[in-house]
């Protein structure tokens, strides 16, 4: 049987702010420390897959303002936000944009689309 | 000088303005916002990370895109914007003196004027930071708004004094685009902003966040070369000999926001001195009658939601007052901070609302947890509402039932927040 993983993760969900002990046993997890369902769910989740919403700037060619501010529209796992932001640094959008506009599509394969965050006007 | 005449003049283009200008537009009253930057949006576009909106809107937006569902909303209902406009001066015959490089001067007489002019950030000379003055120390907005509007990375090593919520998003932000930021030092034995932000800007990036230290010395000639932080007591004075040198070239200022009231006080309206936003009562209605205050301006918010929602009272009760329905109160009664409560906003309660439900927003000194905030009148508990927290860094909002259910004889008020089991003594 594999050895049982532990990892500490303090929980989101409130200001109680929980330190949490996710330990994995075989395909079971086991948390303590939590006070609620959803800090066991958020730490589970923390534990297997932690993902966030990349939120950065783009470059923009003949806009009002140098930069477009966008978003991933999922959350993409942690571990890749680095390479995310690698590769969108030399990546150049045209004005005019409007917010919800897909600029990149399925980045890096992830499954996600970067979005833009606002309209920016052309200069 | 050119002069326009309007219902209701809103002074400043961000959240809190935008939204009081949609919610007056919406009670039929004529409204001009008037805005300096070159686009409305305020301070939210360069918040470009998400975890706005939750309330409003129940679902995570960006700064941008909540800025932008208010823009879309004052550009359906038309309503007109004087941009790359300052105002110079309001006065209490509610004239606002205004200037720009398409009219000149100008001269707006309103029926009611709405200010939503927001907050600055404390910069080094307010917190009094010792040693030298080279390139290199920001507050951490301005350095948010080099990066995210600007496209400017203000350097590579980075310190960032004060956990405030804009520090610790900074923190994330600095290490996304490459830098190294070195550690958050805050002053006090908690953080100062939210656990959300502490855990998924901070930890995330194995970022350190040193409690009870400050800066006691900038180094550096032509450029920050490093500071050294040291450990302070209970009165935040330095403990000698816990001097360290923390190596970088940038330092961040995350310490605090002020309301910005130039306007309101040379206008002769009254400020509270713990909020440093006006005195205002239950209508939002500050001691000049027609002039209404709203969002940052009135008192620094955690919450753009909450923001946006004050916005959209002083809205509707300017739109009531210009509609004649809001004549000035026959009498007022004082809403007073006591135990833990740093300040409370409403500072008064019109006479003509003592059948209403009133809305507090508080902030406690000091953390505690399983508190009731306690309402006092004639030394008598008149409501308390339990809390599981009181933290200074999140306002606290208490609904109070209609003061009449209370007594005969309505007097002022003092709210404390006490430890459960204390209450009533």
């Amino acid at each position: 049987m594999a050895k049982p993983e532990t990892k500490i993760i303090t929980c989101i969900g409130c200001p109680s702010g929980c330190e949490m002990t996710v330990t994995k046993i075989g395909d079971t997890f086991q948390v303590e420390g939590n006070q609620c369902k959803r800090g066991e769910k958020y730490a589970i989740e923390e534990f297997t897959a932690p993902k966030r919403i990349l939120t950065t700037t783009l470059q923009v060619k003949n806009g009002v303002l140098p930069l477009i501010p966008v978003r991933t529209d999922k959350p993409i796992p942690k571990e890749r936000l680095f390479d995310c932001m690698k590769y969108l640094s030399s990546i150049i959008v045209p004005a005019p944009i409007k917010m919800g506009q897909v600029l990149v599509k399925n980045v890096l394969g992830l499954n996600a689309n970067i979005i833009a965050s606002r309209d920016l006007g052309e200069k | 000088m050119k002069e326009i005449k309007v219902d209701i003049a809103v002074v400043g283009g961000g959240p809190a303005g935008l939204a009081a200008a949609i919610a007056a537009r919406e009670q039929g009253a004529d409204v001009l916002i008037i805005e300096r930057d070159f686009e409305l949006g305020g301070i939210l576009h360069q918040c470009i990370h998400n975890g706005f909106g939750l309330h409003i809107f129940k679902e995570e937006l960006t700064g941008p895109e909540f800025a932008q569902r208010y823009i879309n909303r004052v550009n359906e209902l038309k309503i007109p914007a004087k941009l790359d406009t300052m105002v110079i001066s309001i006065s209490p015959e509610k004239e606002i003196i205004a200037v720009n490089k398409i009219d000149g001067l100008l001269r707006i007489k309103a029926g009611a004027i709405i200010l939503a002019m927001g907050c600055r950030e404390r910069t080094r000379h307010n917190i009094l930071v010792p040693g030298s003055r080279p390139a290199g120390i920001y507050p951490a907005g301005l350095a948010q708004r080099l990066v995210n509007i600007e496209g400017f990375m203000p350097g590579k090593r980075f310190v960032i004094l004060g956990s405030g919520d804009i520090g610790m998003i900074m923190a994330r932000r600095l290490t996304w685009e490459g830098a190294k930021v070195e550690a958050v030092v805050e002053i006090q034995p908690y953080p100062s902003g939210l656990i959300r932000n502490q855990v998924q800007c901070l930890k995330d990036y194995n970022i350190p966040l040193i409690l009870e230290h400050t800066v006691v010395q900038v180094h550096g000639h032509q450029r920050v070369e490093g500071v050294t932080i040291a450990k302070v007591d209970e009165k935040w004075r330095p403990i000698p000999g816990t001097e360290r040198f923390i190596e970088c070239d940038t330092l961040l200022l995350s310490v605090g926001l002020i309301p910005e009231n130039e306007l309101s006080k040379a206008a002769g309206i009254e400020i509270d001195p713990k909020t440093k936003g006006p005195i205002v009562t239950n209508f939002l209605e500050t001691s000049i009658p027609g002039i209404f205050a709203c969002g940052n301006v009135l008192q620094v918010h955690d919450l753009v939601d909450n923001v946006a929602l004050e916005g959209t009272r002083a809205g509707e009760m300017a739109a009531t007052y210009i509609s004649r329905k809001l004549e000035v109160a026959e009498s007022k009664i004082s809403c007073l901070p006591g135990t833990n409560v740093g300040y409370v906003v409403p500072q008064f309660i019109s006479s003509r609302a003592f059948s209403d439900k009133i809305t507090f927003f508080m902030r406690a000194k000091k953390p505690q947890r399983n508190v009731y905030v306690e309402f006092i009148m004639n030394n008598q508990q008149i409501y308390r509402k339990f809390t599981k927290f009181a933290l200074p860094s999140e306002m606290i909002k208490v609904n109070l039932p209609p003061l009449k259910d209370f007594a005969e004889k309505i007097s002022d008020i003092t709210i404390n927040i006490i430890p459960k089991g204390e209450e009533g003594q």
